[in-house]
């Protein structure tokens, strides 16, 4: 057995620079491809998919390429009767949709165009007796969940409303032993819940339960000789990846620990140079949740011509100045 | 936070245009409203566009009947991913009363053309959770895991079953098994933790064990993350020293010219313990201590050479004044 490890070569004709103005093309073009096939499958996706897009733009600074008054009218339909927001018209609320939601309705400062009241009680009536929480009415449980129902009280002002000792007591209880975090106790540590997870004890100012060596060595373990970041032992290097291990990395306080120079290049060839946009991996296919996440993860790298992202909530940190949201970071 | 890829629907030589089905005649179908924008010329498929048009039109009626029931499966069929689909169709499964063991056998085939989805997933535990019946769900999840050992909802779901009924018997012979047949699976060994966590705890017996378990692993594959993380998630609540044989383990590899990573910081680690626990010869185990550092930072492990740095730095820090005092 020898000791080679999955990886990918980054091909030498791959991008070597930022192509700023393309992504913004990129994601404005595919708001408006409506016809497309890939569209129309990702409508259970849609409000997430408009909170990366737009929040790329607001990234790379063209938030007006968009119409405003369009998305927040789409947004205000996708409010059901019992508060939370569906993905697209006449779906089903979940917490997932519904933490987009209040982002997008943050990043046009129009968050009190909705029924924050409705949102609120919803998102109480899913945290269980052990401190986690639904996703929705059918009673998926997750890490993912506890984040997305703090950072969407967080985002209202509201925190105080959830009992927070038994939602962090939950979440450090997916704590495993090498130190990261899975999606309930006992499962696999995956960078994905860890960003869930760090970012959750982040917005409770309880980060002193992370063992914050034992995590980042883990963390930084993730990084493969290509320079790009994968989410477990053994798996392949990914965009998307890269940003939830670097804004946990970040939020602990150890983001130095990874060969930063390493990963810009690993980010960068996952550009599609004609079309604009990132993929997961050197030459596949871009898509806006990847194109976030690159341009999202340049910015925390250092990267001036995008503008400062928030690594708790990944949105402009210019716009979260503003709040009176405490962010711990160690 | 969401998948990465959209699966592709599956194509349906023998569809029939719902406009050519007389039982739907009554049915007014809805358009997709698509949100901001002035919707386009909608090119997707034609038969995409009317299944998800009935489809809003059936849950807009609140219809919960067999033809219903049979709509969502094409609608499931065209995008399982959509969880409103599946939503609907568990309401009206309640709503008929329908049979759950052919609800079960139909999401299998499902789940196996689509292992990587979430809403799959969860549709089949909340059947298990309302049929009470456990019976295929480890022979089930076996054969996803034998397409791609590490499918993380397969585990879920695995890890749901036993717990929810107490099926932690033969699991461990399972995990045994899949470590065996590749020994990086970093699953089966977080499984093998969860397992021996919530049965037999990690006795001190239990631990001698798991120490050679992992041992014979590392052997075999001295660069393997998973095994020496296991190994030192086993002596989590106790010192390294409490188990005599770990650093000479570590001695005996690194003697053999093996310059794995995980290998060395495990020796940083007893290292550190025995600087914490006040042993003597203070100052030669923070040199070796050091000195392993910078071989990792300069030599074996670059990309992390920070850390590295660091953990030299804050040995130092912690250790080193009190050497200075000592000699
Ligand atoms: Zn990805």
């Amino acid at each position: 057995m020898g000791t080679s490890v999955k990886d990918i070569v980054i091909p030498s004709n791959a991008p070597k620079s930022l192509l700023l103005l393309k992504h913004a093309d990129y994601i404005v073009s595919y708001g408006e491809k409506k016809d497309d096939y890939e569209y129309v499958m990702t409508e259970y996706l849609r409000m997430n998919g408009m909170y990366w897009g737009l929040t790329s733009l607001a990234l790379v600074g063209h938030l007006d390429k968009m119409n405003r008054s369009e998305v927040i009218e789409f947004v205000l339909k996708c409010q059901q009767d019992c508060g939370g927001f569906s993905c697209s018209i006449g779906h089903d609320p979940h917490l997932l949709s519904t933490l987009s939601a209040i982002q997008i309705l943050t990043l046009y400062d129009a968050v009190e165009s909705v029924n924050t009241d409705a949102v609120v009680r919803w998102i109480k009536s899913l945290q269980q007796t052990d401190g986690s929480f639904y996703g929705d009415k059918w009673g998926e449980v997750d890490t993912r969940f506890s984040f997305c129902a703090v950072a969407c009280l967080a985002l209202l002002g509201r925190l105080d409303e959830i009992n927070v000792d038994k939602a962090v007591e939950f979440v450090v209880s997916c704590m495993n032993f090498d130190g990261a975090f899975g999606c309930r106790p006992g499962s696999e540590s995956h960078s994905g819940q860890v960003y869930c997870c760090v970012g959750m004890l982040s917005l409770a100012g309880r980060l002193h339960h992370v063992n914050a060596d034992q995590l980042g060595w883990w963390l930084c373990e993730r990084q493969l000789p290509s320079g790009g970041l994968n989410g477990r032992p053994e798996k392949l290097p990914d965009v998307c990846y890269s940003w939830w291990v670097l804004a946990s990395l970040k939020i602990i306080g150890r983001l130095h620990w990874i060969d930063k120079n390493k990963l810009v290049e690993f980010i960068l060839a996952c550009q599609d140079e004609e079309t604009g946009g990132f993929a997961d991996r050197p030459g596949d296919m871009v898509d806006p949740f990847h194109t976030l996440f690159g341009l999202a993860g340049l910015s925390l790298l250092g990267d001036t011509t995008v503008k400062a992202v928030n690594p708790v909530l990944c949105m402009p940190e210019e716009l979260l100045k503003k709040s009176k949201i405490q962010f711990q970071y160690l | 936070m969401s998948e990465c890829n959209v699966d592709d629907a599956a194509s349906n030589e023998a569809w029939v245009p719902f406009k050519d089905r007389p039982e739907w005649r009554d049915l007014k179908p809805i358009p997709q409203d698509d949100g901001p924008d002035p919707v386009v010329q909608i090119a997707y498929s034609e038969q995409f566009r009317e299944v998800y048009d009935y489809f809003r039109a059936i849950i807009a009626a609140d219809e919960k009947s067999e033809r219903a029931l049979s709509l969502t499966k094409e609608a499931a069929e065209l995008n399982p991913a959509n969880y409103s689909v599946w939503n609907y169709r568990r309401n009206i499964l309640q709503e008929l009363n329908k049979d759950l063991k052919e609800e079960l056998k139909y999401i299998s085939q499902v789940i196996e053309d689509n292992p990587k989805n979430y809403q799959v997933w969860h549709h089949r535990r909340v059947i298990v959770e309302w049929l009470e019946d456990v019976t295929d769900e480890l022979k089930f999840t076996e054969k996803i895991l034998k397409e791609d050992a590490k499918n993380y909802h397969a585990w879920q779901h695995r890890q749901w079953c036993i717990q929810q009924f107490s099926l932690w018997d033969q699991e461990l012979d399972y995990v045994d098994r899949l470590l065996k047949e590749d020994l990086r699976n970093n699953s089966a060994w977080n499984q093998r933790h969860f397992i021996i966590k919530n049965t037999t705890g990690y006795t001190d017996e239990i631990i001698k064990k798991e120490l050679k378990y992992s041992q014979d692993f590392i052997r075999k594959a001295p660069n393997n993350e998973s095994a020496w993380n296991y190994m030192k998630g086993v002596l989590q609540e106790r010192k390294l020293f409490d188990f005599p044989g770990v650093l000479e383990f570590c001695h005996e590899l690194y003697s053999k010219q093996i310059r794995s990573p995980f290998l060395i910081a495990c020796m940083i680690d007893c290292y550190e313990e025995m600087l914490e626990l006040g042993k003597p010869k203070k100052e030669e185990t923070l040199q070796k201590a050091t000195q392993l550092c910078n071989e990792l930072a300069e030599e074996h492990d670059t990309l992390r050479r920070e850390y590295w740095q660091y953990i030299a730095r804050s040995l130092a820090s912690k250790y080193g004044a009190d050497v200075s005092g000592d000699s």
